[in-house]
């Protein structure tokens, strides 16, 4: 293997001299003090190499020894990952000794003395392609499959295939002959590098499936689809973490996995805590199993942040090639773009806007396109639905990163200061935020066979009525409340009923938090009641009055349990105001 | 200071403001190094060429100036004996008190594992409203004051340290005026507190680039006492937009590209490695824990600046002061202040109306603010209005004001009455199982 010499240090960013070949993102040891230091190359001039090292560089000295590895930087893929917590460069946090992160630490991601109770798929003399299933392993209640080395190419046939039993990753599931006759013996171990994209499926159409998350004002409003894409940027303070975190608790997916990617410690130590003991709304098991945490707080080393959302996506495109819906949340993907940022002025490349990379958006939109919903060449289907987050600078819309990611994701959730000022939570602003989806005529057509054909237009209505009030309240605020017909009142009191009763919700609440999708459609159907109806009133008071009363049982109705005595009555009561 | 067997280099090559370079071996990354007895920090090194920060800037510094590598980075004595003594930048006492004897800690040490960390639940009551009613701080947070310079934080940063019940209180004081900094030791040693207080200060007096050690120092005092002794420690930082200015100040001097408001771009990561100190241990390691206060001053009230901004994305919430002129007192602002970690605590730690009575305040509040608006543009108020306009001016004196000193059960209670004397059940729009308790 080839080897260099440090040759010179400026924080994170080391060059080296080397004596053989290198290739442009390969990974690298360095050796300090006893420690080995990880790091990949990322310019190369000549015989000298340039590296980000993914730890801290102090103490390091020019002449120190680096050892290359001849790969890039990997993921290792395997049964035992769910439930586990992660670093960016997919270390077992939970491995690692002592309260503090040891510089050079590295430990295994995987368990290699779990047993796991196998049953074969595939049988001998079948063909498989690479990512084809050969067997199956349950985790967690989740059936995984064992899978044909994503590497191989051309055809093989399956020359033997262990039978239904226990064993351990490591252990030889399956041999298979490749069509030189080379025989390939098949573990339960995958490896792949995580900047490239797997594209091991037949075809990735548009998505049309609504995937239920339980929050109002996505489902119903800004639907996301399974296999969707979707950002949310935000000021800070506008509850971009506590959406996120709502949707990763309550959102129908098989897998779920968070990229905490240099954000804050708490927030990870939060879903530690959470997890495990809530429970999926959707299968009755606890929120951890079906979850995994690469956590990459802001502290930690910012090279390794930048490998976190990739470590983190191919971990989902693992799952999404057993026929798995995966749910990847990456916060915030900002921090990501700011490391690529620190990186690029260390190399003294010339910037682009912002100082960032001339790049950044391609970066981006490549890293968004690995989501999707796909046939896989079997014929079963598997996605990665992909929400980002965005933390703009001074909560400003128009900077790169916002910019570049509105390009490519297809569903916008715009968190704004003002309705987080007035503690209207969600804060996503109902009039700028939007979902391409809606205008999908596939989603059109599923939605009219899963729930009916009324929903679609009586969501665009209520769009347009939100629009509408909103420019009736920027109207009463320059003529006063005398100032407009009181029709206008009634308007504007419509688009807040909208408002409180479908897009707020309180997400510490136990019962509101979360809202099924029969029950979203019987407040929708109630409040479109309400927009519907024609109503007299003499003064803007008398308009007031009614609409505020009106709310608060909504309110509570929306605070009571499902189809309970208590909603039943506020249901009742509601009614009997709009008949 | 040179001893036998450390090399001597007499030859710097280059000179600027912050910054010398000379031709070295064998030196570490992040080395301290002296220059005539100044200390510097080795930033760069490239083959022999090696940069050196010098922290008090480089005047009167020689092209033959002495220059010797220390082969260790910027570390302090830590032991009990800290406890009650005032240091600057270097962890050198400036009280005339003798040196600090403890084990040799390096500055800037690497970060808590996550999964060894604790979420915070512990309550940190300050006896103001403002702060423990509407933003309730949770010990292993973090926050910063977010204020124009002539507001009063540092007073109220002084009473909440005062009054939250810490083993230890560590201020680092960055670019504070000798007036602030007297301050503090006289509100320290009149609360007859000073035995458990320590304090690294740089003041406007000393060197700009000095500060960029003094939250690491702070910090690395931190962790000794809530790592090693297992106490509560609360980190005071002020004014930490000062050492932002420092570390532009190097960037710029390093001939780095500049990113927004000509802070370096790696401003978030900075700022994160010092607020992420902030940590509460489980009981497995002691369950100390260290909370972090900090000041990020503003110009004119804006946040939408890189340092305000940034902080923002990192600390767990920020408080804002304003003066409000209905009571003529100085109070928390409910709008724009926010406690991330509040509802770790609100309605579990306190009593269960905590949140909804919290948040139906903010928001009646907030319409007496509309109304204020419809006031100044001259229409008429409805009685609503105005019933919502008297409200506020009760709120602001007897709950948001810094002067209120209550616990939280009778902060519930105040805001409880207030309620009931100006609104009827609907308009307050509270649950009704609590509503049935406490609307009497």
């Amino acid at each position: 293997m080839t080897k260099g010499t440090v040759s010179g240090v400026i924080a994170n960013m080391v060059t080296l001299r080397v004596d053989g070949a290198v290739s442009q993102g390969e990974i690298c040891y360095i050796e300090t003090g006893g420690d080995r230091l990880m790091a990949e190359v990322i310019k190369v001039l000549g015989q000298d190499v340039y590296v980000q090292v993914f730890e801290s560089t102090r103490g390091l000295k020019v002449g120190a020894v680096a050892e290359f590895t001849g790969h890039m930087l990997e993921v290792q893929l395997g049964p035992g990952m769910l439930s586990k917590n992660y670093d960016g460069l997919q270390n077992d946090l939970d491995k690692m000794e002592g309260v503090f992160l040891k510089r050079g630490q590295y430990t295994d991601p995987l368990d290699d003395d779990r047993v796991w109770d196998f049953t074969p798929i595939a049988k001998v003399g079948d063909k498989v392609q690479a990512s084809d299933w050969l067997g199956q392993v349950i985790e967690n209640c989740q059936p995984l499959k064992i899978m044909a080395p994503f590497q191989m190419e051309g055809t093989a046939t399956v020359k033997s295939i262990a039978p239904a039993g226990q064993y351990k990753i490591k252990d030889i599931m399956a041999v298979l002959t490749d069509e030189k006759g080379n025989d390939i013996e098949v573990n339960m171990i995958q490896h792949w590098p995580v900047k490239f994209a797997m594209t091991n499926y037949k075809e990735k159409p548009r998505p049309f499936k609504l995937l239920e998350t339980g929050v109002r004002t996505i489902d119903t409003f800004n639907p996301i689809v399974e296999g969707g894409t979707g950002f949310i940027p935000g000021p800070f303070g506008t509850g971009k973490t506590v959406l996120q975190h709502a949707i990763s608790k309550q959102a129908e997916a098989d897998i779920v996995i968070i990229a905490a990617c240099g954000e804050r410690a708490n927030e990870v130590v939060e879903i530690f805590t959470e997890f495990p003991e809530l429970v999926d709304p959707h299968t009755g098991r606890k929120l951890m199993e079906r979850t995994i945490i690469i956590a990459n707080t802001s502290n930690m080393p910012v090279a390794a942040r930048e490998a976190s959302v990739y470590t983190a996506m191919t971990m989902a495109e693992y799952y999404r090639s057993m026929g798995l819906r995966v749910l990847l949340m990456a916060d915030s993907t900002s921090r990501w773009a700011q490391a690529l940022r620190e990186m690029s002025n260390r190399m003294e490349e010339l910037p682009g806007p912002d100082a960032f990379p001339m790049d950044l958006g391609a970066l981006i939109s490549n890293f968004y396109g690995r989501a999707g919903y796909v046939y896989l060449n079997n014929g079963e289907v598997g996605s990665i639905t992909f929400l980002g987050t965005v933390s703009p600078a001074g909560g400003n819309l128009k900077e790169p990163v916002t910019e570049n990611t509105k390009k490519v994701a297809r569903c916008f959730y715009g968190l704004e200061q003002e309705r987080a000022d007035k503690k209207r939570y969600p804060a996503v602003n109902p009039i700028d935020s939007y979902s391409k989806y809606l205008e999908y005529p596939e989603f059109g057509e599923y939605i009219a066979n899963h729930i009916n054909d009324k929903w679609i237009p009586k969501v665009l209505d209520l769009k347009t009525r939100m629009l509408r009030g909103k420019e009736i309240a920027e109207q009463i605020n320059i003529l006063g409340d005398d100032g407009v017909p009181v029709e206008y009142h009634v308007t504007f009191w419509k688009s807040e009923v909208i408002d409180y009763v479908i897009l707020q919700q309180d997400a510490f609440d136990e019962v509101d938090a979360v809202t099924p999708l029969s029950r979203q459609e019987e407040i929708l159907n109630l409040v479109t009641a309400v927009c519907e109806k024609d109503y007299q009133f003499d003064t803007f008071l008398d308009v007031v009055d009614y609409f505020k009363k009106l709310i608060n049982v909504c309110k509570q109705m929306n605070y009571s349990p499902y189809q309970s005595e208590q909603y039943n009555s506020y249901k009742a009561q509601v009614e009997a105001m709009i008949s | 200071m040179a001893t036998a067997f450390q090399k001597v280099y007499t030859s710097i090559s280059q000179i600027t403001k912050a910054t010398c370079s000379l031709k070295a071996k064998g030196v570490g990354y992040d080395e301290l190094a002296t220059i005539n007895g100044k200390l510097a920090q080795v930033v760069k090194i490239m083959g022999d060429d090696v940069t050196l920060q010098v922290f008090e800037g480089t005047g009167g510094i020689p092209t033959n100036a002495e220059v010797v590598f220390l082969g260790k980075s910027p570390s302090l004595k830590v032991s009990d004996q800290l406890a009650g003594r005032f240091f600057n930048a270097y962890g050198q006492p400036i009280d005339g008190g003798p040196e600090i004897e403890g084990k040799d800690v390096e500055i800037g040490g690497p970060s808590v594992n996550p999964v060894r960390r604790r979420q915070p639940s512990e309550l940190i009551a300050t006896g103001i409203a403002g702060i423990d009613l509407n933003n309730t701080l949770v010990s292993g947070q973090k926050i910063p004051f977010f204020a124009d310079p002539d507001q009063p934080f540092n007073e109220v940063m002084a009473m909440v340290a005062m009054r939250a019940k810490a083993d230890k209180i560590i201020l680092g004081g960055m670019g504070m005026t000798n007036d602030d900094y007297y301050f503090f030791r006289n509100t320290f040693s009149n609360a007859g507190a000073l035995d458990r207080i320590i304090s690294f200060i740089n003041t406007t007096e000393d060197p700009a680039v000095e500060r960029l050690l003094i939250p690491d120092m702070a910090l690395t005092a931190a962790e000794y006492f809530a790592v090693e002794k297992n106490e509560k420690v609360l980190v005071l930082l002020t004014d930490m937009t000062s050492y932002a200015d420092s570390l532009a100040i190097v960037s710029n001097r390093m001939d780095q590209i500049p990113s927004k408001d000509s802070m370096p771009g790696s401003l978030y990561s900075d700022l994160a490695k010092i607020y992420e100190k902030a940590v509460q241990f489980p009981e497995s390691v002691g369950g100390g824990s260290i909370t972090i206060i900090a000041v990020t001053t503003l110009s004119g009230g804006d946040i939408t600046h890189a340092v305000p901004d940034n902080t923002g994305y990192i600390t767990e919430g920020q408080l804002y002061l304003r003066r409000d002129s209905d009571v003529g007192k100085v109070v928390v602002d409910p709008f724009r202040s926010l406690s991330r970690l509040k509802q770790l605590v609100a309605g579990k730690k306190t009593r269960k109306d905590h949140s909804q009575v919290m948040n139906a305040a903010i928001r009646l509040y907030a319409d007496a603010a509309n109304a204020k608006t419809k006031l100044e543009n001259g229409f008429d108020l409805t009685d609503y209005d105005n019933r919502c306009l008297d409200f506020a001016k009760d709120y602001a004196a007897k709950l948001l004001a810094i002067d209120v000193n209550l616990n939280t059960e009778e902060m519930l209670d105040v805001t409880w009455s207030l309620f009931r004397k100006y609104f009827k059940l609907e308009e307050v729009n509270i649950k009704k199982e609590f509503t049935d308790i406490y609307w009497k």
